[in-house]
This record gives structure tokens, sequence and C-alpha cells, in this order.
């Protein structure tokens, strides 16, 4: 029983381990430098919508909003750089239109006691609306100079934008572990009822997390609109999806109450070594998609199997 | 008809059912009466196949029956008819009389057998509602019809009843004793539970109590029996001790609510509690209890004043502010969060008053204050760190009191605060329950046992149907007093 608890409470660690043995045996340039790197770009994006997901899973929601909002923010930041050349300016403009989508989300489950998962799935489909309206259903190149710094800027030989996720990472784990905000939201999504008893403001923390995930998404938008010089209607297609997978993998419940940002962070990068490693052997992008959703199955399962040996042991 | 014999039922160390057998006779409606956890609710999920006696068995004619889900107990020929019916708002009557046996035309449902067959049956208990109606569309008394007329398809041969009048128009109680008339009259046998002792000594034709899960008394017939030796019956149980402390003197009135109103409460209700008082609210479940303490707590019509001044309504937080706590009934649902530490939940309320600048975790004071109240209030826990889903339910119970403790109290509210515990921790909740009075706190508690309102409160308040019906000083108070008040329209003893 010990072990299978031990098991159940660090198996992802453990999984982590093995697949990066394995991808090392699989494909040898796995481990070079230059790997590391794309490695990192291409998990930066769903890094840094991870850590709002889990908090919004930890609190017993969904956000699958995120990848439309990654797109708007794309295409907001880009539209507003192109009109006043500051990219600075797009950044703001682009989190500004990410948190208004997050405070009708916030606003709408929390209030009004909609559904999380039907609620943003109707954001989902306007703010994809909005963006394709925006861009008027075209990708939308970024004209001035000097707007690609924050996706293509390196210090100490790392892209900004893997900078980025990690210093989300760290905030996020912080603001998880370290803060009343963050205790009071895993409070939620354990047992709501208690949290509202305890004078925990219940409405406020959830509006307040779903304008973080809002945030986030946008600004992981305009930060890969900045890498690509180029803000794409399509951005962001199955981030939501991608996020969720990560978080879950990384042993957040889906039934709230559970998550750790050392597991979301292992969750993100065994979705992302399994797609490197898939690239790296020329594997066909429609095997991935299966190979993709088969990880997502698996982690469901053991969601479940992991609630089921924590609670017969107690 | 039916025979119970010797059942014994008991869930994780209490038990609910000890050996409790009687006969109920074919063609004869017989009541079953007692307080609150006496055992009847347990006795009748053990007829309708909830749950597997421990110990006993179940004869219907003659013949031992083993139910091991809802379904055999159908197929078995019992039939239980609970408050909460078993029904689906959005399909038809007919959808839902026949759910599970519909009438077929090869793989389609053929739906005009299924509306005469339903016609029938609903002529049986005289319902005259077409079969197609949805049946959300019915009145709660239709609904109860329904029920009965699905049971009757069944062929039941025994029907129980869980409290059945207690949400009906007088003139749709009529309706129904008339069909429990017909019913007896062709020889089946009901079994009756309800709290009004009018409707048990007019309705039925024999009567069995139960009390703290034991057979008490079978009268075989009515003769003789009134509403006051089934009362009696009800209560006779080993007193405990009363309060030894001498009559106190109070301080001046520390919580008063006046005129406070919300749902499940038919009248505004005001009262008051002073200095070092502890006031119990005694009534049966369902009587609007925890109703006001939520009212009080969470924010209603009404006002709530602390030592003369009117707080703030705005939820919980704003009246934890104000000094006034709610420990919740429901430990699993309202008061623990399972996943999290011992520490983690004891520090959920004072969290955010001990954090540097309301944001960071204090974790120093938090864990101070978890040690501290862990060896004030005793806790039993391998560590602070362990889930508070591994700590017994007395444990569990501490750690929740010592949630509210930990904030700057002048009035506490619990609400069942001994419920599903073992007796030890239970005196030693009683002692810091006193230990709280004593410290000039204003303590207002509910609780559905007789013997534990006696030995806590100074003053009860009893509540039956969400209105208060009588209060008077402890010392005043007898068992049989309380019950008679928290018991249903013209009962008494």
């Amino acid at each position: 029983m010990k072990l299978k608890q031990l098991l159940a409470q660090s198996g992802m660690i453990l999984v982590f381990i093995l697949v990066v043995i394995g991808s090392y045996i699989i494909a040898p340039q796995f481990m070079s430098k230059e790997n590391m790197i794309s490695l990192g770009l291409q998990v930066s994006s769903i890094g840094i919508v991870a850590c709002t997901m889990l908090f919004c899973l930890a609190a017993g929601d969904f956000d699958l909003s995120v990848g439309s909002s990654f797109a708007l923010g794309g295409m907001v930041g880009v539209l507003i750089g192109n009109a006043t050349g500051s990219l600075f300016l797009g950044v703001i403009g682009a989190v500004a239109a990410g948190s208004v989508v997050g405070l009708v989300n916030g606003v709408v489950v929390a209030k009004f006691k909609i559904n999380a998962l039907i609620t943003t799935l109707a954001t989902m489909q306007i703010v994809r609306g909005l963006t394709n309206i925006l861009g008027h259903g075209t990708p939308l190149t970024a004209s001035k100079p000097g707007f690609d710094f924050l996706g293509n800027q390196s210090y100490f030989s790392l892209p900004l934008p893997i900078l980025l996720m990690v210093m989300f990472f760290i905030a996020f784990g912080v603001l998880l572990n370290k803060t009343v905000f963050g205790r009071n939201t895993l409070a939620i999504g354990g047992n709501k009822d208690a949290a509202l008893l305890a004078g925990i403001k219940v409405d406020r923390t959830k509006i307040a997390i779903f304008i973080l995930s809002g945030m986030a998404a946008s600004f992981a938008g305009v930060v890969a609109a900045s890498r690509l010089i180029v803000a794409s209607n399509n951005a962001g297609d199955k981030l939501e999806l991608q996020a969720i997978s990560a978080c879950v993998l990384g042993g957040v419940s889906l039934s709230g109450g559970i998550g750790t940002m050392s597991g979301t962070v292992v969750g993100v990068l065994i979705m992302g070594i399994v797609e490197n490693v898939m690239r790296l052997k020329s594997v066909d992008a429609f095997y991935q998609m299966v190979v993709t959703g088969a990880i997502l199955l698996l982690a469901v399962l053991f969601d479940r199997l992991k609630l089921k040996i924590l609670s017969s042991a107690s | 008809m039916l025979t119970i014999r010797g059942i014994s039922k008991g869930f994780s160390g209490v038990q609910a059912l000890q050996d409790v057998s009687f006969d109920v006779r074919g063609g004869s409606v017989h009541a079953l009466c007692g307080e609150n956890g006496a055992g009847k609710s347990t006795l009748l999920k053990v007829l309708s196949g909830v749950h597997r006696p421990d110990q006993g068995s179940l004869e219907i004619d003659g013949k031992r029956c083993d139910f091991r889900s809802a379904i055999d107990a159908l197929d078995g020929g019992v039939a239980v008819i609970y408050q909460e019916l078993n029904l689906i708002p959005d399909m038809s009557i007919a959808e839902n009389v026949w759910l599970g046996h519909y009438s077929r035309k090869g793989p389609f449902v053929d739906f005009k057998e299924l509306e005469r067959k339903t016609r029938e049956s609903l002529q049986k208990v005289g319902l005259d509602v077409h079969p197609s109606t949805k049946l959300g569309s019915l009145s709660l008394a239709q609904k109860q019809m329904v029920e009965i007329a699905k049971a009757l398809t069944r062929n039941a041969k025994v029907i129980a009843f869980d409290e059945p009048t207690s949400s009906l128009s007088s003139r749709e109680v009529d309706t129904l004793f008339g069909l429990i008339a017909e019913l007896k009259s062709r020889g089946m046998a009901i079994l009756y539970v309800s709290h009004r002792m009018d409707e048990v000594t007019h309705l039925c034709d024999a009567c069995t109590v139960l009390r703290d899960g034991r057979h008490v008394e079978t009268f075989a017939t009515m003769d003789g029996v009134n509403a006051g030796t089934i009362v009696n019956r009800m209560v006779g149980r080993d007193l405990v001790a009363p309060r030894t402390e001498d009559e106190q003197e109070f301080g001046a009135d520390v919580l008063s609510l006046n005129s406070i109103t919300g749902p499940g409460l038919k009248e505004p209700i005001s009262l008051s509690v002073r200095a070092g008082e502890i006031v119990g609210i005694f009534g049966l479940i369902g009587a609007g209890r925890t109703e006001l303490l939520k009212a009080v707590y969470l924010g209603s019509e009404g006002e709530v004043g602390i030592e003369g001044q009117n707080i703030p309504r705005k939820g919980a937080a704003s009246s934890i502010k104000s000094g006034l706590v709610l420990c919740p009934e429901d430990r699993k649902h309202e008061g623990i969060v399972p996943m999290m530490s011992v520490a983690e939940n004891l520090n959920l309320s004072i969290r955010r008053t001990l954090a540097k600048f309301g944001i960071w975790l204090a974790s120093n004071e938090e864990r101070k204050n978890a040690e501290d109240f862990r060896d004030r209030l005793r806790i039993k826990t391998a560590s602070l760190q362990t889930p508070i889903s591994n700590l017994s339910g007395g444990n569990q119970q501490k750690v929740i009191l010592a949630r509210w403790l930990s904030e700057r109290i002048r009035v506490v509210l619990l609400d069942e605060p001994t419920r599903g515990i073992d007796v030890g921790s239970k005196a030693e909740i009683y002692g810091i329950v006193r230990d709280l009075a004593r410290k000039g706190i204003a303590v207002l508690f509910v609780s559905s046992e007789l013997p534990e309102v006696l030995a806590l409160s100074d003053r009860v308040f009893v509540m039956c149907e969400g209105r208060v019906t009588g209060s008077m000083k402890t010392s005043e108070a007898t068992e049989a007093k309380l019950l008679a008040l928290a018991l249903p329209k013209g009962a008494g003893a």
C-alpha cells in the first residue's frame, strides 16, 4: 500500500525520467543543446498557459477559451504594434484584451453559476470569431521594426520566450504555495461549501483566476506573434486541450483541490518531449495527434486510479 | 405478511439498528415511530434493499427474503415511498411508472400499450391525469400517487411510506388517507413512518416505537394508546445528567436576532443570547434550525446585533469580521477540505488575518496556531501535515471547531456539534463549548439530540416546521415537553 501511494503521488516524476531516458535512446540528438532550446521554444506557449490552467483546474473549473485568447492576444498586439510602433503598447493592449475575456468568463461562472465548460466553450468561439474579424480572416504581419524583440531576443544564450516561461513557472508556483490566494484556490476546488463558510470570497477568487487565465493566454499569444513576426488568426488551436492535458499529466485533479506547480512543469515537458522526439524521428504529424490523444486518455485514467488509491488509503 | 426478525445494522462503529423484530399484518396500517436517529430510516433502507442487515432477516408471507438491491426488493414485493420521490421530472407519467419495464414492439417502445397500461394503474390510485403528461408539471401529491401506482404495477405486497404528509395540504392528506385505506382493504401491509401523532393514532392499526436503534414496544392495537403513550416510549431513555452548575447570572445580550427570515423559515424569528450563555435550539430534522443559523451567518432579511450594534450582513467573510462564526452541521460537505492537511484545514479561515499584508502566507504563525489548538483541544493526529480525512470524526470536528476558535469571536453558532462522533469526543466537545461560554462568548447551538440539549444549554428554543414553537429555561425543561413542542401539528404529550 505504501508503495502504491508513493507511486500515485510521484508517479509522473518517474514517468518523466523514463521518458527522458527513452528519448535519448531513441534519438541521441534529443540531448543536444540546439534541440533542448527548440524543445523549450516549442513548449513555451503551453507552459505559460498551463500555469493559469493549473489554477482553473485546482479551483474545480476549466478554461477552454485560452486558445482563442492566445490568438486574440497576438492579433491585438500586432494591430497596436503596427499602429503605434510600440511593442510595449502592443503587449499592454493584448493583455488587456485577454483580461476582458477572463472577466467575462469569471463573472458568468462565479456570479451566474453557469458551468465553466459551457461558458468557456461559448467564449472560445466568440473570441475566435472576434480575432478573425479583427484580422479580416487572414494572418497579420508585424510591419514595424522591433516587434520581434519579445520572441527572438536571447539572454545567456536562452531565447526570451523560454525565460518568460520559467518566470511564469516560478511566479505561479509562489502564488500557489505562498499566498492566501493560492491556498484558497485549492480550498475552493477541494470543498467549495466549506470554503464559502470559512469566509473565503469564492466568487471573487474565481473571477481573479479567470482573469489571470485570460491575461496569461493573451500574453503567450503576443510572445508567439513576436517570435513569428505574424499574428495568425488560427494561432492557439487546441492550445486549451494541450494545457489541460499537461496539467492532468502533472497530477492536477480534474475535480479540483489537488495540483502542484512541479507536477504541471513535468506534465508540460512530457507532452513537449513526446512531440519533440516524434518530430526528430520524422513521424507523420497525424501519428503525433494519435499519440497526444492517447497520452491524454492515459493521464485521465491515471488521475482516476490515483484518487482511488489515495482515498482507499485513508 | 411482513416479519422483521432480529435486524441489526451498524455503520462504522455506530449501531443504527440492534436486534429489531416485529410483525406487520396484511390488511393493516402499521406506524413506525421514533426520534431522529432512532433507526427508522435505516430500517426503511433495509426494507428497500439499499442496506443489507448485518444480522437478522426479512420474511414476506413466511418466505425469507434477501434483498441485495432496490430492484430485488421491488421484485420481492416491497416498495418504499420516500419523501424525496425517485421520479424523473422530464419524462411522462407513463415512462416513469414503467421505467425499466417498457412495453415493446420489436426494438421500439410501444407507447400506445404503455399509455393504456398506465391509465389502468392510474385509475387504481384515483389519479385522473393523462399518462403522457410530464411528471414535472404535477403537484407533489400527484407525484406521490404516481409513485404508488408504480409500486402497484410491480405487485407490491408491502408499501412503506416515509413521512408522506410532510408537504401535503390537508385536502391532499385526505385523498392520500383514502388511498391508503383502499390499499389496506386489498390486504396489503402498510408501514407508515410519521412524526405526526394525530395521524399515527387515527390512521394506524398498530404501532412500533424505536429508540436508539432498538425496538421499544409494539402496540398490536391502538385501543387505549394515545399520543402521550407513544411520546413517552420515544423518549424514555436513561437521562444524561443535567447541568450541575447552579443557575448562573448572565451578562448583557451579546447576540440579538431581530426578525430573521429566510428560506425554510415560515415566520420571522427573534431571539437573544446573553454573555456566557449557551442557548440550544431543538427540533426535528427539517424544522428550519440549520436554515436559521445559515440565514444569520450568510445574510438575510432582518437584523443581527452583537453587543447592541447591528452588524453588516454581507456573507460569511463579513460575519467573521464582526466576530460571528458558524460551525456547520455537515462536516463532510461543508466543514473539511478532505485532501488538505490538518493544519491547512485549521487555518482556513484565520489565514487571511495572519497573512502579511493579507497576501503572503505567514507559515510560522499558522504553524504556531495549529500546534496551539492541537494541544488545547487535544486533537489526535499523526502530524499536522496529515490529510484531515485520515482523522476520526471526533478529531475532525475538533479541527473544524479550532478553525472558528482561531478567529476573534464574540458569538459562535454550532450546528449539530457532535453528530456522528464517539461518546468520548462528545464529552470533550461539551467541555470546549462550556469553556467558551465561561469566557463570555455567546453560544447558540442546534441539536437533534434531546440529552445533548438538556446537558449543554442554559435555555432552549424549540423549532417546528420553520417556526419557533416554544422556549424555556433548561431547568424547567423535560424531554417530553421539548419533544411535544417539536412534533408537528396537534401532536403532544
